[in-house]
Formats: structure tokens, C-alpha cells, sequence
């Protein structure tokens, strides 16, 4: 079986994947209508990287591309440094667990998982002795015998990893795999392929819509709206550190606040909001009296009459007057709106040690400058 | 399927020879196609287009066949009956079907029982269907016998050979065709608009006026449509248990192709055949009528 | 309230009454000892089972429809499979033009088909052989094989075969190992409504199988047309029972698919 998945070049278990500005159009006529615009992604060997977007954001059809079933219209797929877009799906040796997994119904789960053995031509007695290390590396052991139909939803999904890790392939792609299972199962699940990822050692490209799934499992995501990468990085980069107002948006929640820029110092942008003078980080350099838009994140916020035991007072302040307080257990739910109208949303640990907002009351709001970005 | 097909057409028109192993594979669906489709045209289309041409060029090109059709008393005789025997049975299966129908979809552990009634003569040959009523309308047959029991007649009547005897048996042989797009269209409406009728206060007989009948109108037209056309073509009953002299168009036929007078014999058939396509055209321009079609086709 | 429910249950009684007795007077007719036709008969007997099978005149025809059957069911079977698989994948346009011959049989009066088919094959001396029988049912049959396996093939997930070439199946392996498999109840059925479509055919049989392919419907007919003996009973009878069984046996497929296949989307959703 040595010789089923590992013939690829490259350092590691896991396959490099390259995506060099990979384009798809659907229809011909209108080159309007890309579905994927220019993609390119560098995945390292090794990685579990995410590709998260609203629907229709090319994620999934990127995901199809890598795995064989759409040709690309422009650019180019290099999986361990070689092309694969002329190379036909089933020769490409990739993993791959579908939405809704795709087990072959009239087939048992020990075939299933045999299914790709089989085409390989291992012998039947190696092919046993693999589906059965398979089925117990998904927790799955003695279940052979069934029928898909028989397992519940959760079972089927484990099936399908197991059927596609099974052959040793280098690169593993899924699609959405646990969009169809309820939320405590889809937690465990999540753990269990963060496990199953530093187990196997190999290349994951998983895609979902779901930015918590993203952000608890992948080494980077990728987030993609209208065809394009709008930005790479880990987890906290993207969170803490979001290039553009749609990563801002779609990841987490986050106040904007229109500016408008009154100098530069170091690494820090000096911006005025609402007759208040804000610091943000910035990694360009605009220059002064240019619109520019601060985000930063509602639970970054703090009243600025709370108490700051052992830490200092952040810079940044902001007069606000609350427009909605909502208790929400663990924590309290303000919407706040400054002078201009802005409205902006602050989220404070609950505590009965805090005194609660009232509605219509004036604060000032603070929080740090490390927290304020320039999108 | 015609996504994946399409990538490989894109790449050819911006001319980059990659991916060889898709194109012959966008071959392939016509590849399988081919066979059956040449079957069909030279065994079942030419032969039948080759007949129907005989009623314009026999001897020479010309539309004298169809315009003697204007004048020809036994041709609009036998047309009118064709239309009548269509039209009443027709209607007499939307009559009795309906009510069918409602019961199908509305019985529970019964359903599979009906259907059974339902399916088993719908597969049971039209020969031995017409000749189940050959037994039973016969000089003493049991509807005789029952009648004379009953005292309702004193001596047999002449139930065979009369139209209402091919009406009676037509009906018969159609009903499933009716029966089945009907209960389709009626087991797509959601229950609970049934529920929200009655719940504001719809009495029964309402709720079926307002809600259940037009929402069951597809199915009824599509129903309505499949049998007429269908009854328009019928020979073997008309021929077993109708009236001698009443003579469909499809018996017609029959009987000049047996003189071997094809010019005619193809004209005929031409008429028949532009009425039941008429009425299929026209039926595929109702909402609904398509897809009721179909599933029933099945 | 309780008048309105029951009488349009009785009503339906009536109209499945008006469906099912003929074919069961047709039956018990056949169990008549009676030498003529009469209901109720005087007594039962086999009497009628034992003159058909003893009687070479319809035997005959008899192996003439069960041949001319079973050659339709493997010609359609196998060209409607193939049609199928291939007008699913057709290019819009071309498929309605496909479908659209495929399907015509089942709306073109039978009569007008029959005299088109007697037109052309006695222009080639084909009448009057069973080969012609073979040929001309085919057409007839292969509507049924059609849509029975485009049936199947449309309930099929498209990520299946997505699935089973990503896990290195070519794609002839894919369509053996497969989408064969999954179609294979669509296909059972579609031969068992060509079988039935062939042997119980009568309209193209009375035009052209001539004197040398009798099929069991045309020797009916023409006994019918001297005399109502209740042979023909007997033979309708088991007919009926034949078709039954098929129809069942078709019916239980198409069930089992169903289960197979809507077990394993209900569990993941």
C-alpha cells in the first residue's frame, strides 16, 4: 500500500498546493460573470487552510478546480509543483469529502471505504486490513457491515473521511463537510478533524461558509467574496488584523467609524471621529484630510468610567449615548450612537458587580489603539 | 451534466490544447444516443412519414386528397363520431375519475389497496379488457340477466354492438389515465391549506370549491387532455363491442388500407394524427400541464 | 356530517366496483364448466385451461408472443439504457428533439403507426415474420425503458460519481461500478413494461404478422371475431395473472429504490 499515495515529490506527508491566478467563467458570453476572478493561494505542505465565503463567493467552485471537476478558464493548479490541470480527477490521488459525503448507497461501508483500494488494484486481504485501520481512525470500528442508510448523520460523515484518507492521498479536500449536522455535533466533529489533521500530517483544504468552524480549526483561511481572495492569514490575523471592511464584517462583528486622516506618527494613524482625535494602526501611509473608515471590535470597547484594575486607561475615548442595552447572559449587549450618528455597538462582560446603562444615559466609551484598524 | 460538459468547449475556443481526456468524453452522450435514434427514424419515422406522404403525392403532388375530404359525407361522418365518442368519453372519465382520485389521495391504509384496483386493469391488455365487456353486455350477459332479474326489462336488450357499449367499455380502459394525473396534482397540495380553509370557517364543500378544485386543475387538464387524445385513436374496442355501422376514424383507416387504397388511407391517418398533435400543442401551453404530463407518462 | 363522509366513500366503492369486476368476471368465466358463456356458470372446472393447453392453435402463438417478447425486451432494453444515459447529457436543444421522437409512440395513434410500419416492411417482405414483430415492438417498447431509466438516473446524486472519481475510479469504472448499480431497478422495470408492451400488443400485429408470426393477441382477435368461447377466458385470465406479476415484481422494485434512496438523504438532513 506504500505506493498508493506517496509518489508525489515534495518535503513532508502533505501535498503544496498552487493556485496561480485561477479564473473561472461559466458563461462564455458575459466575461461579467466570473465565478472565480483571479485566484491565487500559495497552500504549504502540511496545512489546514479554510476557504470561507458567503455563497457564491468561488469557494466551492475553487475547491471543484483543485479536485478535477471544473476546468479552469485562465491560470493554473500545481499540486507539489506540477500542473494538474490536464490531469483528469481520478488520476489526481486527492482526497475528497462532499457535501452530504456521497457514500455510494447501494454499496456497504466496508466497501465504501475499499472503493478507492479497489481501483488501485490492492490486493483484497491489504485492502480488509487498511478499511479496518480506516474505520478505527474515525472511531468506527465494527460497523463495516452496514448499509450508509443505517448509520446516522454523523456516522455517514465519519464514513466519508475514512473513504478518503483511506488510499494515502496527500491532499484532502472538503467540501462543507459537516453543514448538514446539528451544532453540538458539529463541534466534536470539528475537534475530531483538527485531530485527525495533526494524525494524518497531510494537506486539508476544507471550505464552509460557517466563520466560527473556520476560525476554531484552520492553520489560515482564505476569505473569498465575488471570486477573489479579499484576504490570507491565520485566524487572528484576519480577526485582529483585517485588511478590508469585508473581512472586518464577515468575520466577527465590528463597529466602523467614518474618519477623516490629521497626521502620521510611526506606525499609528491620528484620525478625527467625531470631533475626537483616534489612533489606529495602519500599514499605509495616507495622507492628511483623506476619508478613511476605523473599525474595531464590539468586545474591544470598555466604558470608560469602569474600573481598570492593573492596566492603563486606552487612548482612545469617544462621547456615545446609549440607545439599547440588552442582557444577554455572559455578557451585556449596548448599542451606543455618537455626535454624528454613528452607531456602534459595545459588548461588557456581565457581572453584577457592573452597574447597567440605562437608556437615552451619556458615556464616554475607551479602548485601546491596538485594537482600532484603518480598512 | 452540461457543466461539466461546457469547461472543455471553453478551453478549446481559448485555444489551449490542455485537458485531451474531456473531450472525447463530450462525445460520448451523442455516441450513446445515436443507436436508439437511428433505430427510431428508420423503423418507426420514415416508415411512418413515408406512408403519410403517400396522401400528397399519389399519384402526382397534390392537395386533392385533403380537399376532397370537404365533400366526403362518410369522412365527416365518421370524423363527427370519432369527436363524440372522444368528447363523451372524455367527460364521463372526468366524472368518475375525480371522485377516484380524491379517494386515492385522501385514504391512508386503503391507498395501496386502490391503486392496486386502479393499476391492474390499466395494465391488463385493451383485447381482453373489451372482451371482459363482450362478456358482459352479451344478449345474456350479466347485465341482462341482471336487469331481467330486477325486472327492469322484460327481454334482453341490445346492449353490444351499440355505441354505448364502446362508450361504456373506452371509459373503462381510460379511467387510469385520467385517475393518475388527477390524485398527482391533489397530493401536491399542502394540507395545511386545506387545514387553514376549514379553519377560517369553509364548510367542506367550500374548501373543495375554492381550494381543492383549483388547485387540482393542472392535473385535470393534463388528465382531460391524455385522455381525449388518446381516445381519438382507439380501433381495437369500437371494433369489438361497437355498433356496426358506427365507425371511427381509426376503423376507417383500417378497413382502406385492407382495399389498399393508401392515397386515402394516409390521408385519414394524416387528419387523425394533426388532431391529437393539435390538442397536444395547445395543451402544452397551460401552466402546469407539462409536468402533470410526464409524471403520468411514467 | 356523517351522510357527507360515507357517500362519497360508497360513491368511490362503485366507480373501483365498475374498474375491477369485468376482469374478475373474465376470470371466474374461465373456471366455468359450461360449454357457452353464462354467469354465473352452473359449475367450475379447468375445463378450459385443459383445451388451451392441449391445443396447438394456441400454443403456438402462444411461443410466438413470449419469443417476440423476450427478443424486445433485450433489443429495447439495451438501446433505451443506452438513449438514456446519453439524452441526460445531451445538450438542451437536441434533448426535446430526442425525447420527443423516443417518446411519440405513446401518443401517435396506434393505428397510424401500425399501417406506417405495414407500408414500409412489406416493401421488404418483412410482413409476416416474427422478426418484423421484433423490430416494430421494439419501437414501441423502448418509450417505457426510456423514461424508466431516465428516471432512476435523474434520483441519482450527481456527487456520487463526482465522489467515486475523485477516490480514482476512471470513468468506465465509474459507470460499471456505479451508476450501473444505482440505475440497475429503473432498467429491471423498463424491461418488464417492454416485455408487457410486446405481448400484449395488438393493433401492429394485426397488419403485420401475416400468417408466419401469430402472436396470442392476434389469435384471440381472430377466434373473437367467429365466436365467444370461454377459451379465450382461460387465456385472458392467465394474461392478467401474468401482467399482474410483472407489474408487481416492477412495482417492488421501483419501492426498493426508492427506500435505498431516500434512506440516506433523510438521515443527512
Amino acid at each position: 500500500m506504500s505506493s498508493a499515495g506517496t509518489n508525489g515529490a515534495g518535503s513532508g506527508k502533505g501535498a503544496s498546493v498552487t493556485l496561480s491566478n485561477l479564473e473561472k467563467t461559466y458563461d462564455r458570453a458575459s466575461a461579467a460573470a466570473k465565478a472565480v476572478d483571479g485566484v491565487s493561494l500559495d497552500i504549504r505542505s502540511g496545512e489546514f487552510l479554510t476557504m470561507l465565503g458567503p455563497s457564491g463567493s468561488g469557494k466551492t467552485t475553487t475547491l471543484m478546480m483543485i479536485a478535477g471537476f471544473e476546468t479552469p478558464t485562465a491560470g493554473d493548479i500545481a499540486i507539489d509543483g506540477k500542473s494538474v490541470v490536464a490531469m483528469p480527477p481520478y488520476r489526481r490521488n486527492i482526497g475528497m469529502v462532499f457535501q452530504n459525503y456521497a457514500l455510494f448507497p447501494h454499496l456497504t461501508v466496508e466497501e465504501n471505504v475499499g472503493f478507492p483500494l479497489k481501483q488501485r488494484g490492492v490486493p483484497k486481504a491489504e485492502r480488509a486490513r487498511l478499511v479496518a485501520e480506516a474505520l478505527e481512525l474515525v472511531h468506527l470500528p465494527g460497523y463495516g457491515a452496514r448499509y450508509p442508510r443505517q448509520l446516522s448523520g454523523g456516522q455517514q460523515q465519519r464514513v466519508a473521511v475514512a473513504r478518503a484518507v483511506v488510499f494515502k492521498p496527500r491532499l484532502l479536500l472538503m467540501d462543507e463537510p459537516l453543514g448538514a449536522l446539528d451544532k453540538q455535533l458539529r463541534e466534536n466533529l470539528q475537534l475530531e478533524m483538527r485531530r485527525l489533521h495533526a494524525d494524518l500530517g497531510i494537506t486539508f483544504i476544507y471550505v464552509t461558509h460557517d466563520q466560527e468552524e473556520a476560525l476554531t480549526m484552520s492553520d489560515r483561511i482564505a476569505v473569498m467574496n465575488d471570486g477573489k481572495v479579499a484576504q490570507v492569514g491565520t485566524p487572528e490575523d484576519l480577526y485582529d488584523r483585517p485588511e478590508n471592511r469585508f473581512v472586518a464584517g464577515f468575520i466577527g462583528e465590528s463597529n466602523f467609524l467614518p474618519a477623516v486622516v490629521r497626521g502620521v506618527e510611526n506606525d499609528v494613524v491620528i484620525a478625527e471621529c467625531d470631533g475626537a482625535l483616534i489612533r489606529a494602526l495602519c500599514p499605509g501611509r495616507p495622507s492628511s484630510g483623506e476619508k478613511v473608515t476605523l473599525t474595531t471590535r464590539p468586545e474591544r470597547l470598555r466604558f470608560a468610567d469602569s474600573t481598570w484594575i492593573g492596566e492603563q486607561m486606552p487612548q482612545n475615548r469617544l462621547s456615545v449615548t446609549v440607545t439599547e442595552a440588552v442582557f444577554a447572559g455572559e455578557r451585556c449587549r449596548y448599542m451606543l450612537q455618537a455626535g454624528d450618528g454613528t452607531s456602534i455597538v459595545l459588548k461588557e462582560p456581565s457581572s453584577a458587580a457592573i452597574r447597567r446603562r440605562a437608556v437615552g444615559e451619556r458615556a464616554e466609551i475607551a479602548w485601546s489603539v491596538a485594537d482600532t484598524i484603518l480598512v | 451534466m452540461s457543466e461539466i460538459a461546457q469547461p472543455a468547449s471553453l478551453a478549446l475556443a481559448v485555444s489551449r490544447p490542455r485537458s485531451p481526456p474531456f473531450d472525447w468524453r463530450r462525445a460520448v452522450p451523442f455516441l450513446l444516443a445515436a443507436p436508439l435514434l437511428l433505430y427510431m427514424v428508420v423503423l418507426y419515422a420514415l416508415p411512418v412519414v413515408a406512408m403519410l406522404l403517400r396522401s400528397v403525392n399519389d399519384p402526382t403532388w397534390t392537395l386533392a386528397n385533403y380537399a376532397t375530404l370537404l365533400d366526403d359525407v362518410v369522412f365527416q361522418k365518421t370524423f363527427w363520431i370519432t369527436i363524440n365518442t372522444s368528447v363523451t368519453v372524455t367527460l364521463g372519465c372526468l366524472i368518475l375519475g375525480y371522485p377516484v382520485a380524491m379517494g386515492l389521495v385522501r385514504a391512508r391504509s386503503m391507498a395501496p389497496f386502490i391503486l392496486v384496483i386502479i393499476l391492474l386493469p390499466f395494465w391488463t391488455s385493451v383485447l381482453v379488457r373489451s372482451y371482459a365487456w363482450m362478456v358482459l353486455l352479451g344478449r345474456h350477459g350479466l347485465v341482462n340477466e341482471a336487469l331481467l332479474a330486477l325486472g327492469m326489462i322484460d327481454r334482453p336488450i341490445r346492449i353490444l354492438n351499440t355505441p354505448l357499449a364502446t362508450q361504456i367499455a373506452m371509459i373503462h380502459i381510460l379511467l387510469p389515465y385520467m385517475i393518475l394525473p388527477i390524485a398527482n396534482a391533489l397530493r401536491q397540495i399542502d394540507p395545511s391549506l386545506i387545514r387553514a380553509a376549514s379553519g377560517l370557517g369553509s364548510t367542506p364543500f367550500m374548501t373543495f370549491r375554492q381550494v381543492i378544485l383549483p388547485l387540482s386543475m393542472s392535473g385535470v387538464a393534463a388528465g382531460t387532455l391524455l385522455t381525449f387524445v388518446l381516445a381519438l385513436g382507439f380501433y381495437i374496442t369500437p371494433a369489438m363491442v361497437g355498433g356496426p355501422r358506427d365507425i371511427t376514424l381509426s376503423m376507417l383507416i383500417a378497413q382502406q388500407v385492407d382495399q389498399l387504397n393508401w392515397a386515402y388511407a394516409a390521408t385519414l391517418s394524416a387528419v387523425l394524427l394533426a388532431t391529437a398533435l393539435a390538442i397536444l400543442a395547445v395543451a402544452r401551453k397551460l401552466p402546469g400541464v407539462g409536468n402533470a404530463f410526464k409524471t403520468s407518462m411514467r | 356530517m356523517r351522510l357527507a363522509s360515507i357517500l362519497p366513500a360508497s360513491i368511490v366503492g362503485l366507480i373501483l366496483f365498475f374498474l375491477a369486476f369485468p376482469i374478475v368476471v373474465v376470470a371466474i368465466v374461465s373456471f366455468s364448466s359450461a360449454t357457452y358463456l353464462t354467469f354465473p356458470p352452473p359449475a367450475f372446472g379447468l375445463r378450459w385451461y385443459e383445451a388451451y393447453f392441449s391445443n396447438p392453435d394456441w400454443l403456438k402463438p402462444t411461443w410466438v408472443s413470449i419469443w417476440v417478447a423476450c427478443a424486445v425486451v433485450v433489443l429495447a432494453t439495451f438501446l433505451g439504457t443506452l438513449a438514456a444515459l446519453g439524452i441526460a447529457r445531451l445538450p438542451k436543444a437536441m434533448r426535446i428533439v430526442a425525447a420527443g421522437l423516443i417518446l411519440s409512440p405513446l401518443i401517435v395513434p396506434g393505428i397510424v403507426v401500425a399501417i406506417g410500419i405495414y407500408y414500409a416492411y412489406s416493401r421488404y417482405g418483412l410482413v409476416g415474420t416474427p422478426i418484423a414483430m421484433v423490430l416494430a415492438h421494439t419501437c414501441l417498447a423502448v418509450p417505457f425503458v426510456v423514461t424508466s431509466v431516465t428516471a432512476s438516473l435523474s434520483g441519482i446524486d450527481p456527487r456520487l460519481e463526482q465522489a467515486a472519481l475523485s477516490l480514482g475510479a476512471t470513468p468506465g469504472a465509474t459507470f460499471f461500478q456505479v451508476t450501473l448499480p444505482l440505475i440497475q431497478p429503473g432498467v429491471l422495470v423498463g424491461a418488464l413494461f417492454a416485455f408487457i408492451t410486446s405481448f400484449d400488443e395488438l393493433i401492429v400485429a394485426l397488419f403485420i404478422s401475416g400468417t408466419g408470426a401469430v402472436t396470442l393477441p392476434r389469435r384471440m382477435w381472430d377466434d373473437l371475431r367467429f365466436q365467444i368461447d370461454p377459451t379465450i377466458a382461460a387465456v385472458s385470465t392467465l394474461t392478467i395473472v401474468l401482467t399482474a406479476a410483472l407489474m408487481g415484481a416492477a412495482h417492488l422494485l421501483r419501492k426498493r429504490a426508492e427506500r435505498t434512496r431516500t434512506a440516506t438523504s433523510s438521515a443527512v438532513a
